[in-house]
């Protein structure tokens, strides 16, 4: 045994004392408590609370549905017939959303589906207030789900030593000359 | 008849001040506990930062069910509340706060006061025995055996004080203490303080309760209006304790900027803040570290404490 190993001697009592001063001490600090239900926390950027669906950019590819490793979401749709504009043109199809539900009661948020969704109508919104007596009253149809879209936040600043998003990258290389 | 009259204020004013102070330390132990430990402690009750809290939980005690166990000692069972509660009332009406300020002043009035205070334990004892429940009889027994150690080393520090004062008037006490007695009496504060938190089963000598051991010993049995008196026990027996403390070592009413009633209940209330300190901040001792703290840490303490008042007295 080393002399760094055994305890040093102190003074007996200085101990408790030491005690008594982290008590006295955390009680002048501010106390962590959130009063929740009276001051609304503040979320972190990217919470996931409840998702989102902006319909008008869904195209019912159906890759959320499929990807979904919890088979909340349920999409119903048609096909509408969108007739020739000019002589000698064929008839255009378009997919029209009927149903678009995610049951919260099975969703389990890990966010596949957002990720997953080629067309960013699904995002995440950081509201969670959502609980209900009935669980089937967890079911969101697409009504809901779009009201959801006005709580969703202005994604949050690129960090400063982040890669350029690929789009702007993208379009500064087609406004660039080539430099070679 | 304008005798009876004054009886009746005097009691009247020591009931008053019996049922509210007590809550007053209940309130404090609360919030400061809470931000002790980080917490803000109750914020609903009463609006305001939660002052009402202690009122809300009486009128909850109140509206519980009386359950007496089967088994029981009925009679012994519904007594113990009231045996445990009781003496601190009596005392405190023996305490001064100021020379004229007393519910009764008593020429042998110390003596009387530590007898009472030693009955208010029976109380415990007849809750652990008479609910025929073996936590309960646990915790009874842990209770006797903590009060066998620790009222010794407790009376031993009050007799060093009487001895110091030449008098066992509480008053006379007071009137007779000098700031110098913090010095030469210091460790029978200490000794006091230390041994009247353990009779009132305060942690960190809260092993007769321990409720990760023994439920909550003694008192497992009670409910509601019951339980509460017990509670109102432990928190009465705090302002008995460090009014006492206060009056007895640290001089009571005097103090800078004249003497007052003030100084007494500052120096309680400061007493029980420590009390609430202590309790937050040291885990419980265990049964054998009890016994060993007061037959060899508070016991010789007290006797050379005393020895040295003796020896103070006769040669200055």
């Amino acid at each position: 045994m080393t002399t760094s190993d055994r305890p040093r001697r102190t003074l007996p009592g200085s101990g408790l004392v030491k005690g008594l001063g982290v008590t006295l001490r955390s009680m002048t600090k501010r106390s962590v408590t959130e009063q929740y239900p009276d001051v609304k926390p503040e979320l972190p950027p990217r919470s996931r609370g409840v998702i989102a669906l902006l319909e008008e950019s869904c195209t019912v590819c159906m890759l959320c549905a499929r990807e979904c490793p919890d088979w909340c979401i349920y999409i119903d749709s048609h096909k509408e017939v969108v007739p020739a504009t000019e002589p000698g043109a064929r008839d255009r199809t378009r997919n029209m959303l009927d149903r678009f539900a995610i049951d919260f009661s099975l969703c389990m948020y890990c966010g596949i589906c957002i990720e997953v969704c080629p067309f960013d109508a699904l995002f995440w919104s950081p509201e969670f207030e959502y609980a209900e007596l009935d669980i089937r009253d967890l079911v969101h149809e697409k009504d809901r789900l779009r009201d959801w879209m006005w709580t969703v936040p202005a994604p949050p600043a690129a960090d400063t030593a982040a890669q350029e998003p690929k789009e702007v990258t993208a379009a500064r290389k087609a406004t660039e000359e080539p430099s070679s | 008849m304008s005798e009876l009259l004054e009886i009746l204020i005097r009691v009247a004013v020591v009931l008053a001040a019996f049922l509210t102070l007590p809550l007053l330390v209940g309130q404090m132990e609360h919030k400061a506990m809470a931000h002790m430990q980080s917490r803000l402690g109750p914020m609903y009750a009463g609006a305001f930062h939660g002052w009402a809290q202690l009122v809300a939980d009486g009128v909850k005690f109140a509206q519980k069910e009386q359950i007496v166990p089967a088994a029981a000692d009925a009679r012994i069972f519904r007594l113990a509340p009231a045996i445990a509660l009781l003496p601190y009332f009596v005392v405190l009406a023996l305490i001064p706060i100021a020379p004229d300020v007393v519910g009764q002043s008593l020429d042998s009035g110390l003596f009387v006061v530590l007898a009472i205070m030693g009955v208010g334990v029976l109380g415990t004892l007849m809750a652990g025995w008479a609910s025929a429940n073996k936590y309960a009889l646990l915790g009874g027994m842990r209770q006797a055996a903590q009060l066998m150690a620790y009222e010794l080393p407790f009376v031993l520090a009050a007799a060093s004080v009487a001895t110091a004062a030449g008098t066992l008037s509480l008053t006379g006490i007071v009137e007779a203490w000098h700031p110098s007695w913090l010095l030469w009496q210091g460790v029978g504060a200490v000794v006091f303080f230390t041994a009247g938190l353990a009779e009132l089963n305060r942690p960190p000598f809260d092993m007769p309760v321990a409720d990760s051991e023994v439920i909550f010993g003694p008192y497992t049995e009670y409910g509601g209006l019951r339980f509460a008196l017990f509670l109102l026990a432990e928190y009465a027996g705090i302002v008995v304790l460090c009014l006492l403390t206060a009056v007895l070592f640290l001089g009571g009413w005097q103090g800078p900027f004249g003497d007052s009633l003030v100084w007494t209940l500052t120096k309680g209330a400061m007493l029980a803040f420590v009390v609430i300190w202590l309790r937050v901040s040291f885990p419980r001792l265990r049964e054998d570290q009890l016994q060993r703290l007061a037959w060899q840490g508070l016991v010789p303490l007290a006797l050379v404490q005393l020895a040295v008042t003796g020896v103070v007295k006769v040669t200055v």
